[in-house]
């Protein structure tokens, strides 16, 4: 075990320059930058340039990136449950037949029993919807965790049950059919032309996020300096602000670089009085809606997981139950809010599926499971339980649509892409278990 | 003694699994700034008598009283809100989280939000630690990585920044060295002298000797009897523990059998 904590001392203060190589670990080590995180990050690069040789140049254009943004949300939304749900040694295998039962019940709500009584297009009928949605989502999640909880039931099974049950459910709510199609102000939800924030609202938000990195670090240093920690040495925080800025505004510019084909700029400039000039116009779309709900629920769900009582019970009783419990944990009840909490991020997960499809079908969302857990585990979160963040599996799940997009930019057979979704989820893990293993040396 | 009122009375408890009495009519109490041992062979009820007192184990039959009062422990949570903190054998951390996230599990400090205070937590955790253990400096560190003897400093550090007025030590010693040993003897004898009571469960007759002032000893559930350390000698206290007799009861032969 290496001293990782040294007395508080003026020479980090006085340590404006980065360090040489000799000390790159201790540097690495001193500015309490995650390695694990690095490492993804640094695979998702290698990722992307692979893909966008391979892919002939289209990989890294503003209009797939954009797309691959929208197409992740669904699943990232739903890792940041899972993170929890496996950190506290349980797993849940019913999300991708919830999102189904779930998504298929906010469909017929929105196309078949509301408009009845409140009229079609009604402003307030997408609230109504996406809330009965959570609330659906949430009550399957206590009814599920209940059982693992209070009854007894190992996860796996309840929720293995509950794939088969949810599926079948989703199935006979419609007989079948697909619903269509969705309310109109639900459909913004999926993302699309209207449902992105355009140019403008796009760099206000990415401006907001680099403030609020700004706010972070400064509210650490002060703390630490409140109590008399041992502060991050300048250049590592000085490096992370500018990173993180820098990479929040890449993104931003990235988005409002895909621009709206011709024929939604045309209809745009109709409905705006535009006049339609000669070489066409450039409308940028900018962030889309999911893409900012995942980021929303990305960021509560790591206050929840880090700030919160509920979730150090979580990661406490991943570490060692009996513990917790002997702590005086209720550990049954924040199981249940876990596989809560699940269903919530389902049901959000399903208004924008079936507000990006326009639709529900009776097979929404299967497989989801696999694509879930395959993101949080690539994201470093141990199945045995206690370790995991939200983050990693946000990083994971882009992996894991990075993949997919690009062997489909590149034209690989459906089959094929799941050889290739499978052998990385087992490598990418056996990679973590050998590296932890030595860490742990 | 008598004419003080115990910090803890136990009384009548009996614990059963199944059919096999593990704790059958046990009586004993405990008084301020008095360390009371709690011997016994394997399986003689010891860990399952405190354990209802730690509120991880109901009792089947008996009652607590704390200070006088008749009290009802159901869960680890009364027995904190009573003043009872316990250290257990098993030395019960959660191996993912650092020392202050351990210290205070189940109690974190929150801001007015109710957000974790992690900065007041760590500062609090330092405070405790400048008394306990100067040396130690690892507080981000998970307690996986920690040594035996630091995780129990850890849950000792518990017990003091919580202000136990009753403290439970299951074989606190049983993973430690023998410098590590000598390290929570003394804390013993500190807690000690702050008025704490302390009952301790250990295997070792030596450390019985030098830390208890009144020895209880179990055998097959029951309680033998319940002496005062300066009045017996360590044969006959291993003669309780092995065939039950109290030291009047006793005969020589059956003494010098135990070193047969």
């Amino acid at each position: 075990m290496s001293v990782t904590e040294l007395p508080p001392s003026e020479t980090d203060e006085a340590d404006g320059v980065a360090p040489s190589r000799r000390s790159l670990q201790s540097a690495v080590r001193s500015s309490e930058i995650d390695t694990r995180t690095l490492g993804m990050v640094a695979l998702l690069i290698v990722i992307w340039i692979g893909f966008h040789f391979l892919s002939g140049g289209t990989f890294l254009s503003a209009r797939n990136l954009w797309f691959l943004s929208v197409q992740f949300a669904p699943v990232a939304i739903m890792a940041t449950g899972m993170v929890l749900v496996i950190v506290s040694r349980n797993i849940d295998l019913s999300v991708g037949s919830m999102l189904g039962f779930v998504g298929m019940a906010m469909a017929i709500l929105q196309a078949e029993i509301l408009p009845d009584f409140l009229g079609f297009g009604h402003p307030a009928l997408w609230l109504i919807v996406l809330g009965a949605g959570l609330i659906l989502g949430a009550l399957v999640g206590l009814l599920q965790g209940a059982i693992v909880a209070y009854v007894g039931v190992p996860s796996f099974i309840v929720t293995l049950g509950g794939l088969l049950v949810w599926r079948g459910v989703a199935w006979s709510l419609a007989s079948g059919r697909t619903v269509a199609p969705m309310d109109s102000t639900f459909q913004l939800l999926g993302g699309g032309s209207r449902g992105s924030l355009g140019e403008v609202a796009s760099w206000v938000v990415g401006g907001l996020a680099c403030l609020g990195i700004l706010a972070l670090l400064s509210y650490d240093r002060r703390q630490r300096k409140r109590y008399g920690f041992r502060l991050r040495p300048r250049w590592a925080v000085v490096t992370i602000a500018v990173v993180g800025s820098a990479a929040v505004l890449a993104a931003v510019w990235v988005m409002n670089s895909y621009y709206l084909p011709e024929n939604l700029a045309r209809q745009f400039a109709e409905e705006q009085g535009i006049p339609w000039p000669e070489g066409g116009l450039l409308i940028p779309v900018g962030i889309s809606y999911p893409v900012l709900i995942a980021i929303g629920v990305m960021l509560v769900m790591t206050f929840i997981a880090n700030q919160r009582r509920f979730g150090r019970y979580v990661y406490s009783i991943g570490g060692n139950p009996e513990a917790a419990n002997l702590s005086g944990i209720n550990t049954r009840w924040t199981i249940v809010k876990t596989f809560m909490v699940m269903g919530i991020l389902v049901g959000v997960a399903g208004a924008v599926t079936i507000a990006r499809l326009n639709a529900a079908t009776s097979g929404l969302g299967t497989l989801a499971e696999l694509y879930v857990i395959a993101a949080a585990v690539i994201g470093g979160t141990s199945l045995a339980g206690g370790l995991g963040t939200v983050a990693g599996a946000v990083l994971g799940a882009l992996v894991m649509q990075s993949l997919q997009s690009g062997m489909v930019l590149m034209g690989v057979d459906a089959p094929l892409q799941d050889i290739v979704v499978g052998l990385v989820l087992v490598i990418a893990v056996a990679v973590d278990v050998y590296y932890r293993r030595r860490a742990e040396r | 003694m008598t004419d003080r009122t115990p910090l803890v009375e136990m009384r009548n408890i009996s614990v059963s699994f199944g059919g096999v009495h593990a704790v059958d009519d046990v009586t004993i109490d405990l008084f301020p700034g008095e360390v009371m041992a709690l011997v016994g062979g394997n399986g003689a009820g010891k860990s399952t008598l405190v354990k209802t007192l730690s509120g991880a184990q109901r009792a089947d039959a008996g009652e607590i009283w704390i200070d006088g009062a008749h009290v009802m422990i159901e869960n680890p949570r009364d027995a904190k809100r009573h003043g009872i903190e316990t250290i257990y054998q098993t030395l019960a951390l959660a191996e993912n989280i650092d020392t202050p996230g351990n210290m205070f599990l189940g109690r974190e400090l929150t801001t007015r939000l109710g957000n974790l205070d992690d900065s007041a937590m760590e500062d609090a955790a330092r405070k405790v630690m400048q008394r306990l253990n100067p040396k130690f400096q690892n507080f981000k560190t998970p307690a996986a990585h920690l040594s035996g003897g630091q995780r129990q400093g850890i849950a000792i550090a518990r017990a003091v920044h919580f202000n136990a007025r009753i403290l439970i030590m299951d074989e606190p010693t049983a993973a430690l060295g023998p410098a590590e040993t000598e390290q929570v003897a003394h804390l013993v004898r500190q807690l000690k002298q702050e008025g704490i009571g302390i009952i301790l469960i250990s295997h070792d007759i030596h450390d019985v000797f030098d830390l208890a002032d009144r020895i209880s000893v179990m055998l097959q559930g029951e309680l033998v009897g319940t002496v005062n350390k300066d009045d017996v000698t360590m044969d006959e206290v291993l003669a309780m523990i092995i065939i039950g007799k109290l030291p009047e009861e006793v005969t020589q032969a059956e003494l010098s059998d135990l070193h047969g």
